[in-house]
């Protein structure tokens, strides 16, 4: 028989193949990917032309506002992390292969904060302008973002799975989020501040990677086991 | 190698009904289990609960006489389920889809142009997916399980949306599938002929 299988693919060989397969799909439909982008730009952009061009409120609130339109951008997209899969059945295949399934949730995530939360990292500097941040905490900034986003990405994928097989399951994914999102929001937006005004922040920044990589040990496991829950 | 596929004592309530009760089965290389029953009888949720995705009242399936939910990656590595919605994605081609499924799996030496060839999809390599009628998609879901080259086949309704010449296509394709000493679960409404032993399961 030819049965014998000679070679196993690795460990990553799920994580690598599925992130490259959900990059692909996100290339081909460019729409999706730059709707939470679009929104982020728009909250950041409008929000001084509504409280008026006053400095010392722009730089007071930045921060804030950079954080809460992040946020809310991640949360926008996290809802067609595992939709269009469900949809067409190959969520059901990727749960009968081969592959571990929390490796195939991580690539999953991977691929979701490549497309929404590393392009909201890297304009943001850009709408930091015009809240009139000094130049000098735009690293911190971008360094909140970033861990923050990637904490963002790997909550949120376990409220995607659990929320999967319901319609119009957004608001319920949000409430599931928001509590485990909120730290996210607090350290990053603070962290911030504290930058901005010449103070400590250092803490901040590893409180949220030791976040970051709780998030990255426990969340497969979590989305994982949520899929196999929602999928019955 | 020789493989099985046996459950004893399977119980499935879904909501308010019990679907199956105190079921089993035994199928060797070589062998086809047939779940026969009307629409909403099981067929479906017994064909999941075999994958592992449901899990069962009462009751265990064993592969190789061990319980699947202790080898379940080996399991998964040994089975390729047909299902009725295809799984492939509609945006990307064929080959992208194909590609894929095979980075999941141990390589297979199956000769892929062959595969193609013989299902009659070499001329739409090149065409996203959603571009394909829905039997030509299914007929990307069978090349899929070819290139997988595993022993245990589960194929819900193998038959939909497939033509004539299609339809007797699957038939000879687990006609030698069984041959080479692979087994198969289908489910299916109408009798079927084939050349081998088949056990049946009616829900």
């Amino acid at each position: 028989m030819s049965h014998s299988n000679p070679q196993q693919p690795g460990i990553f060989a799920g994580l690598i193949a599925i992130a490259r397969r959900d990059l692909l799909l996100a290339w081909k439909r460019p729409g999706d990917v730059l709707n939470p982008l679009f929104f982020f730009a728009m909250v950041c952009t409008l929000f001084p032309l509504a409280v008026g061009p006053s400095p010392e409120q722009l730089t007071f609130s930045g921060p804030g506002v950079l954080w809460v339109a992040a946020l809310l951008a991640t949360l926008l997209s996290l809802n067609s992390l595992f939709m269009s899969d469900h949809e067409d059945g190959s969520l059901d295949q990727l749960l009968v292969s081969p592959q571990p399934l929390p490796v195939l949730a991580l690539g999953k995530t991977l691929a979701h904060w490549l497309i929404s939360g590393l392009p909201l990292v890297l304009i943001s500097p850009l709408l930091a302008m015009t809240y009139r941040m000094p130049s000098e905490i735009m690293g911190v900034l971008m360094l909140t973002l970033l861990l923050g986003t990637i904490c963002l990405s790997l909550l949120g994928s376990i409220g995607a799975a659990l929320t999967v097989g319901l319609h119009r399951g957004t608001a319920l994914l949000s409430l599931l989020i928001l509590p485990l999102a909120m730290p996210v929001l607090l350290l990053g937006a603070n962290t911030v501040s504290l930058a901005a005004g010449n103070e400590v922040y250092a803490t901040g920044i590893w409180a949220l990677g030791a976040y970051a990589v709780a998030a990255l040990s426990l969340a497969p496991y979590a989305t994982a086991a949520a899929l196999r829950i929602s999928n019955e | 190698m020789t493989a099985k596929l046996s459950a004893i004592d399977l119980t499935l309530i879904r909501g308010e009904s019990c679907l199956f009760q105190g079921l089993e089965f035994a199928l060797n290389s070589g062998e086809l289990l047939l779940l026969e029953g009307q629409n909403g009888s099981g067929k479906t949720s017994l064909m999941r609960a075999i994958a592992g995705m449901l899990s069962l009242e009462t009751g265990e399936i064993f592969w190789n006489d061990l319980p699947v939910d202790r080898q379940r990656q080996e399991f998964h590595g040994s089975l390729v389920w047909l299902a009725h919605r295809t799984g492939l994605k509609g945006d990307l081609t064929l080959v992208e889809n194909l590609r894929f499924e095979a980075s999941l799996r141990a390589q297979s030496g199956v000769d892929r142009t062959a595969v193609y060839e013989r299902l009659g999809i070499s001329k739409l390599k090149t065409l996203p997916l959603r571009a394909l009628s829905a039997g030509q998609q299914r007929r990307v879901a069978l090349a899929r399980m070819l290139l997988a080259d595993v022993p245990l086949w589960l194929m819900d309704e193998p038959f939909t949306n497939l033509d004539r010449e299609g339809r007797k296509l699957v038939m000879q394709l687990t006609e030698e599938h069984l041959a080479k000493g692979g087994m198969c679960v289908m489910a299916a409404h109408q009798d079927i002929e084939i050349d081998a032993t088949v056990r049946r399961v009616s829900l």
